[in-house]
């Protein structure tokens, strides 16, 4: 039955609909109608202290929880504040819808207070957005939102939706039927000469690479590439944002690729005859110089976006399809293989790995940040949700805590924002609030984005926020000492006390500056009650090795020294 | 090389935009781009007409379809296809140029559409190379002013990029 309702009473009883029972946001003038409705459904609102930690935390919501997060915040300022969560969105795929307010849509184009082409702002960076200007329009749009959110390869999709709008009346139901949209491409389906191609290849390489995407985790197919690597008992290396789609444990997992990635990995992929790209498109952080990468190999990729096929590398064999089905469909016919020397060539350069093992660092009683992460990960027994910000302790993180299990590493990978660490882990833990979820960020960062250290003490979320804090913008520093004569420009970072910060939250804050102290402190925060700070001072001028620079061959790279600090460079090359 | 390429789309609001703004982004080169109404209420056609080699192309083609808006491209670098450009031409006549100008008219089915004191305007529809070759011949006589619609293009014989699939 129809029944009387506001355009900003149909926003909730749309997101409700949804399955949206959490939302982040900042109330202002053109979103208020909406903000007044919201008082009347069962939504839990999430006050951020800037609307930047609103898209991050709803990134960090879906990632974790594989739903899709909802930002809200008003018009002008409150819009172009999302931009760089979106951005970030677009660029990992994660689906997010962010609902704004605009000014009266009788005042659009006349410079209003607060007025801003936010459409426009987020045109390349949204899969798509909708300009609402009319109360009947609201529902269609946030369905299609939805819809395409999720669909595909996800993304953030925004609607803009005018004051007047919102307050105006409609006699309204809601509509279940499913979306149809004309501009949807069908169903994908697998090509059949691509397969055909695909298992032909597969069966002549000798010395094939799985290399594992987000895909994986976007299409669910963490059983079927499993069942796909042990089938033809081939290595799988792993993406940074791939990591937990193949478990870190498994015999046949020899690590991350790419610029920070293991030596050995690296090394077979320039060696390998055949790449299995599963749900990845050849970034350039984990290719290097495209012109020599793998320039033996034959390259097959499945992903579901079909513009990623031959952009950054040519495909000889192209499956655009989910990924999922795809290997569903390979398992069907790929004959079980056998590398048993390519596996055992790879294992023996594992071999020169001990430069950069943890075990070599010197134990000189000082704090090392890839002590403290792997202290983490041992202590968490490998099981906690582990949030990222973006430089040296990222990679660190992704080198030293070993993920089993799919959406434990939430981390900027393609915008490689700084100051998303610890909204993402707000918004993680509120989508998984049985899960233990850490924030692992730096210094830098996290004064990017502290002030959500409010939201979460309002919120009583708990995150265990571990900032390695070497006093530097340290990936930064890392490049300058590389690459620029260790001429430390606006890399040396002054910080406030992190312990007192937490504690004028009313959060316990703790620190620690020397190894034995980690353990201890790990397990104090991890008991403690509501957020915890701890500030691990950590050895000021480590780097992350090993290191392919930018635009240098993938198997090229600077290898931890054996005597810091004189630094073994293999190879320069000009960094971008 | 020239690819032309016919993509209908939804005539929402921002759509020439998005189309726009996915060239600049991914910085492919536009020739010429034409935008117009169908037989269909709600569906526009364009024309793109490209300065790219044939990957780059099908990264178009694919970067267009995820668009919503973007409902079915086709690519016309296979198939015979028709293709017209149209230009008005305002050319200097002082004198002895207005003979010259009228063989011009005369040998290349340009039609004079307007002619002033100083000036005549010449429409020429064809081909975009047949347009090409007349605004060179009327270059020696001085071209005061000229606009191009940029081409518009059909495959040929009975299969058609129908708009009313989607009516």
């Amino acid at each position: 039955m129809p029944t009387p309702r506001t355009g900003a009473q149909i926003i909730w009883e749309c997101l409700v609909h949804q399955g949206v029972n959490t939302v982040f946001g900042y109330p202002g003038g053109a979103i208020l109608p909406a903000y007044d409705a919201m008082l009347d459904y069962p939504v839990r609102h999430v006050l951020v202290r800037h609307e930047q930690g609103a898209s991050h935390m709803a990134d960090g919501y879906a990632r974790a929880g594989g739903g899709v997060g909802v930002a809200v915040a008003t018009s002008g300022p409150g819009a172009t504040n999302l931009v760089t969560g979106i951005a970030t969105a677009m660029m990992d795929s994660v689906p997010i819808v962010c609902i704004t307010g605009q000014v009266p849509s009788k005042l659009i184009g006349y410079d209003a207070f607060q007025e801003t082409d936010i459409t426009g702002i987020t045109l390349p960076i949204t899969k798509h957005s909708y300009l609402v200007t009319r109360v009947e329009d609201i529902m269609p749009a946030i369905k299609e939102a939805f819809h395409l959110a999720q669909s595909g390869r996800p993304g953030p999709v925004l609607v803009d939706i005018t004051k007047d709008a919102q307050q105006a009346k409609l006699d309204w139901e809601w509509n279940p039927a499913p979306v149809k949209m004309r501009g949807l491409r069908p169903k994908l389906s697998v090509s059949k000469t691509e397969m055909a191609k695909a298992v032909d290849l597969i069966r002549s390489s000798k010395k094939p690479v799985i290399l594992a995407g987000q895909g994986i985790l976007h299409s669910g197919a963490m059983k079927e590439v499993r069942q796909f690597a042990e089938r033809i008992k081939a290595p799988v290396a792993m993406t940074l944002l791939g990591l937990g789609g193949f478990p870190a444990s498994h015999s046949l997992n020899i690590g991350m690729m790419g610029m920070h990635g293991e030596a050995w990995v690296n090394h077979a992929i320039q060696e390998a005859d055949l790449l299995l790209a599963f749900g990845m498109r050849f970034d350039d952080r984990v290719t290097g110089n495209i012109k020599t990468y793998a320039l033996n190999a034959k390259k097959i990729h499945i992903d579901i976006d079909p513009s990623e096929i031959n952009k950054n590398v040519t495909a000889d064999a192209a499956i655009v399809a989910d990924l999922r089905q795809a290997l569903k469909d390979l398992l069907d016919v790929v004959e079980p293989g056998d590398h048993a020397p390519w596996l055992k060539y790879i294992g023996s350069m594992k071999g020169d790995s001990a430069v950069r093992d943890i075990q070599s660092l010197p134990d000189n009683g000082h704090l090392y940040a890839p002590h403290v992460i792997n202290d983490i990960w041992r202590i968490t027994e490998g099981k906690a949700i582990v949030v990222t910000d973006v430089g040296q302790h990222q990679m660190w993180e992704a080198q030293y805590y070993h993920h089993e299990s799919p959406r434990t590493l939430i981390t900027s990978g393609g915008l490689g924002t700084m100051g998303f660490g610890l909204p993402a882990a707000i918004g993680a833990k509120l989508a998984r609030p049985d899960a233990e979820v850490w924030a692992i960020v730096g210094d830098g960062g996290f004064q990017m984005t502290a002030a959500e250290l409010s939201t979460a003490a309002q919120e009583g979320v708990k995150v265990n926020v571990a900032i390695i804090n070497n006093g530097y913008l340290g990936m930064v520093r890392q490049w300058q000492e590389f690459f620029y004569e260790r001429r430390y420009a606006a890399t040396p970072l002054r910080s406030p006390d992190f312990v007192k910060l937490a504690e004028a939250h009313g959060l316990l804050g703790l620190r620690a500056e020397r190894r034995p102290e980690v353990a201890d402190i790990v397990q104090h925060a991890r008991e403690a009650e509501g957020t915890v700070v701890i500030d691990f001072r950590v050895e000021q001028e480590d780097s992350v090795y090993p290191m392919v620079p930018a635009g240098a061959d993938l198997d090229a790279m600077i290898r931890r020294p054996q005597q810091p600090p004189s630094v073994l460079v293999e190879t320069a090359a000009d960094p971008i | 090389m020239h690819h032309t390429l016919v993509a209908l789309v939804e005539d929402k609001p921002g759509v020439l935009n998005r189309v726009a703004s996915l060239f600049r982004r991914r910085a492919f080169n536009i020739e010429s781009l034409t935008v117009g109404r169908t037989d269909v209420a709600g569906i526009s056609r364009m024309t793109l007409v490209l300065d790219s080699d044939q990957v780059s192309v099908d990264r178009v083609i694919a970067y267009l379809y995820k668009l919503v808006n973007v409902l079915q491209v086709e690519d016309l670098r296979d198939v015979a296809a028709v293709a017209r450009d149209l230009a008005l031409v305002k050319v200097a006549v002082a004198g002895h140029d207005r003979s010259q100008l009228l063989r011009v008219v005369d040998e290349t089915r340009a039609h004079i559409v307007d002619s002033g004191e100083q000036t005549m305007t010449l429409e020429i529809t064809g081909e975009p190379p047949h347009v090409d070759a007349v605004i060179s011949r009327l270059e020696p006589l001085g071209i005061i002013e000229m606009v191009r619609t940029g081409q518009v293009a059909m495959r040929r014989g009975d299969t058609a990029l129908s708009a009313t699939q989607y009516s």
